[in-house]
């Protein structure tokens, strides 16, 4: 009796895992599919269950506001990568198929690390990479990497816009000879990819320039700032990422390094780095791409279809409207956009990842369509092309004052006529040792 | 009655010696290679190959170096992922810097590489013992990522410091795509496997097992203990070296410092723990265990509760089931899975008798 039980069970077991396993493939025809390697544990929690609660309940409040893009219904589904690079890989793969019949639009890791090992797999399984406001920087080159899109801002742009704002506030670019600014950056590639071009510019400007690494996670930084305090720079730059941001204010306030001489980067620039460090945190300087807040019309209009009726992916309903969640809505918009391009040049239908690409390199954000997406002031216009992949390269600083943020410049301009040349020069270099040739963008429609 | 020994004599030394003295042993396992290379790249999707047989098949080979040093040669370690990342390091250099050098000889100079490197670290195991020696290794762990981010050099001043693998090309053909992949991982894995395996039934191999159950015994009935360590170190990081270049040209495609760090050694040594000590089969089984299980929990999961349970709070969940049942296999059976492969065999010689 008792073995035959066993064998039922094992076999009910078998039956569940079996049918966990295969695809059912009937209800989601006529569907667009978006692959979410999202992250909601480990120390970049924060980060990942804010932007993907806000690009999930955008891709929901498209469903429920408009039905869809033209009809056609946005699906979704999500694999836990911890931001870690194996995971993000397997999550990539187990997804990319599309679900129930419905085809893959993009794919939006929210990790450098991941972007970099599913580079090579986007393009030859040929299916867009975002990297929203970080990745390979010379991905911007879309001739070379016609697959990728950093969008809006990538990591060199960052490091120049934030430049050029130490420029003004110092009362002009020439004014930075001498100055010495220290950049702590967490130790990993995405913190380490813009060391090159800060070099650059500190010769081409002549201030002296300190580079720090905080080994990841970042929640040990005693010895770095005891070091900054040796140093006393005019301004410190902090590149950081999820825990690394609060423990750096809290240290700097130990050591007696004053918050408003230190300017957090893209990733340094949310609620949920400013305020667990308390009082440490208050005069705080970050850049922002998108301000904070719910006063813009597709965060009402959120509100209104999504949250209130109980269907909002956010656990803490409380971050609604914070940095993360907006960075999701805007990145939401850009994918939606994307589809909503493509569909205009290939039917309205589910779309396959090739033609999503051609959506996104031919978005085209001016302030009219902005106005139309309810997204003015959160969204900064934004042309895409073959060539250039990023679009914008703006951004605006934000000072923290104890509870929330409040934005203290207009927009400040990366130089991006400098970076293209050794965008270009990166790229071309990847070309070569990949036996990749570029795309003539000349010929691109 | 399936698996019966009797009957089966062995008339010589060599038939007394081979790797499987049973023939069902020897049928089951041809059956096994044939379906790896005949059936499952016939079968196989995309996923199978790239997201879950290649990183099961180098944590495999990379355990199976680790076992060599620390199930064999009884020295503990904790830089294994080090190991790893300088084969890595050393093979992209290589076929970086050496004009039209094949990509075999870039794996097996990083192999190389890597074996040098773990003499260097293991140098001070002829003078400390036991948990001691982990110091050391450790020492390794983090010296060996310092260098690789601090100098650019390594990473071919690529800005943010991570290696692009190169095209697979291997005697002029292609293994690029996930099924080519799959098949040079498996070859390898499955060469290095059978080396391994007659390695620690060699003399060598004998003498590590002495050094590691009493070392002043084995130094006593005249085993050179410099040379047994040293060797054990050697070979264990070549096979830690080659593993990590396959992570980073088969797998990833991509490969950063950091993605050797700490916990990738102690992944490799918690895959020798459950899968077993000393065995060759153990680190394809404690591989299996430790890369496979959470996956099929996590299809479980997202098939089963994805729309019920709170994406993140599922997530904890099977991190809870997964070291429940950890803890659950090394309470049953100590020694590893592999010794319950072991008593599952012994069962079934005498099956249907209960003993």
């Amino acid at each position: 009796m008792k073995s035959t039980l066993t064998k039922f069970s094992k076999l009910a077991i078998a039956i569940s895992i079996g049918a966990a396993l295969t695809v059912n493939a009937a209800h989601a025809e006529g569907e667009q599919y978006f692959p979410l390697q999202s992250y909601r544990i480990g120390p970049y929690a924060a980060g990942g269950s804010g932007f993907f609660g806000g690009f999930i309940d955008y891709l929901q409040y498209v469903n429920l506001k408009d039905g869809g893009v033209n009809g056609v219904k946005l699906t979704w589904s999500e694999c836990e990568t911890e931001y870690v690079v194996e995971k993000g890989v397997e999550c990539y793969e187990r997804l990319k198929q599309g679900l129930n019949g419905a085809p893959a639009a993009a794919t939006n890791p929210l990790s450098v690390g991941i972007a970099y090992a599913t580079l090579d797999r986007s393009t030859a399984d040929k299916l867009p990479l975002i990297t929203i406001n970080h990745g390979r920087t010379d991905s911007t080159d879309g001739s070379v990497f016609p697959y990728v899109f950093p969008l809006q801002l990538n990591p060199y742009s960052e490091v120049s816009a934030i430049i050029n704002y130490i420029g003004t506030q110092s009362g002009g670019l020439e004014k930075l000879k001498g100055k010495k600014i220290v950049t702590l950056y967490h130790g990993s590639p995405y913190g380490k990819e813009t060391n090159p071009i800060l070099e650059l510019l500190a010769k081409k400007y002549g201030f002296k320039l300190t580079l720090l690494e905080v080994p990841h996670p970042g929640n040990e930084q005693q010895s770095q700032w005891l070091n900054i305090r040796r140093l006393k720079p005019d301004w410190v730059i902090l590149r950081g990422w999820g825990v690394m941001n609060p423990v750096a204010l809290k240290t700097a306030q130990k050591t007696g390094f004053p918050a408003d001489h230190i300017i957090g980067n893209i990733w340094s620039n949310s609620e949920d780095d400013a305020a667990p460090a308390g009082n440490a945190a208050k005069g705080f300087i970050a850049i922002t791409t998108h301000p904070s807040g719910t006063d813009f019309q597709v965060l009402q209009d959120i509100k209104k279809y999504v949250v209130d009726a109980q269907k909002g992916n956010l656990e803490d309903p409380k971050r609604f409207g914070t940095v993360y969640y907006n960075l999701g809505v805007v990145n939401g918009i850009l994918n939606v956009e994307a589809v909503r391009v493509a569909q205009n040049k290939y039917g309205k239908r589910p779309l396959t990842g090739e033609e999503v690409r051609w959506g996104f390199e031919n978005i085209k954000l001016d302030d009219k369509r902005l106005a139309e997406l309810g997204a003015l002031g959160l969204v900064q216009p934004l042309t895409l092309s073959c060539a250039d992949h990023e679009g914008g390269g703006a951004v605006r600083f934000q000072q923290w004052d104890g509870s929330q943020w409040h934005v203290i410049s207009d927009w400040v301009q990366a130089d991006r006529e400098l970076l293209r040349p050794i965008i270009e020069k990166s790229s071309h270099q990847y070309a070569k040792e990949k036996g990749i040739t570029p795309r003539d963008c000349a010929k691109e429609s | 009655m399936l698996y019966r020994e009797s009957g089966q004599f062995s008339t010589s030394y060599p038939a007394d010696r081979r790797i499987f003295r049973l023939y069902q042993e020897r049928w089951a396992f041809y059956l096994l290679l044939a379906a790896a290379f005949l059936l499952i790249p016939w079968l196989g999707n995309d996923y199978w190959f790239s997201a879950i047989l290649i990183p099961f098949l180098v944590l495999s080979l990379a355990a199976l170096g680790l076992n060599l040093l620390t199930g064999y040669a009884g020295q503990l370690s904790l830089g294994s992922a080090a190991f790893m990342a300088v084969g890595a390091f050393a093979a992209y250099n290589s076929h970086l810097r050496i004009e039209g050098l094949p990509f075999l000889l870039s794996l097996l100079l990083g192999g190389v590489v890597a074996g040098l490197t773990g003499v260097v670290f293991g140098l001070p195991s002829l003078r400390i013992k036991g948990f001691y020696i982990l110091v050391s290794t450790l020492a390794a762990q983090f010296f060996v990522l310092w260098v690789f981010t601090t100098f650019a050099w390594f990473s071919n001043d690529s800005s943010s410091g991570v290696i692009t693998a190169p095209p697979l090309v291997i005697l002029g053909h292609d293994f690029s795509s996930p099924q080519g992949r799959y098949l040079f991982t498996l070859t390898v894995v499955v060469a290095l496997g059978f080396l391994a395996k007659s390695i620690v039934g060699s003399e060598l191999g004998r003498n590590w097992m002495a050094v590691r159950d009493m070392d002043k015994a084995a130094e006593v009935i005249g085993i050179a203990l410099p040379k047994a360590k040293l060797l054990a170190f050697a070979i264990s990081s070549f096979y830690l070296g080659i593993a990590g270049s396959l992570w980073a040209f088969c797998y990833l495609g991509t490969v950063e410092p950091h993605g050797f760090d700490l916990s990738r050694s102690f992944q490799i040594l918690f895959i020798i723990i459950i899968g077993g000590m000393g065995s060759i089969l153990g680190n394809f089984l404690g591989a299996a265990f430790i890369v496979l299980l959470p996956i099929l929990l996590s299809h479980i999961a997202s098939g089963l509760l994805a729309d019920t349970i709170d994406a993140g709070q599922l997530e904890n969940c099977q991190k809870i089931i997964f070291g429940g049942l950890i803890i659950f296999f090394l309470i049953k059976e100590p020694d590893g899975l592999a010794k319950i492969y072991q008593t599952c065999k012994q069962r079934l010689q005498v099956w249907p008798l209960r003993f």
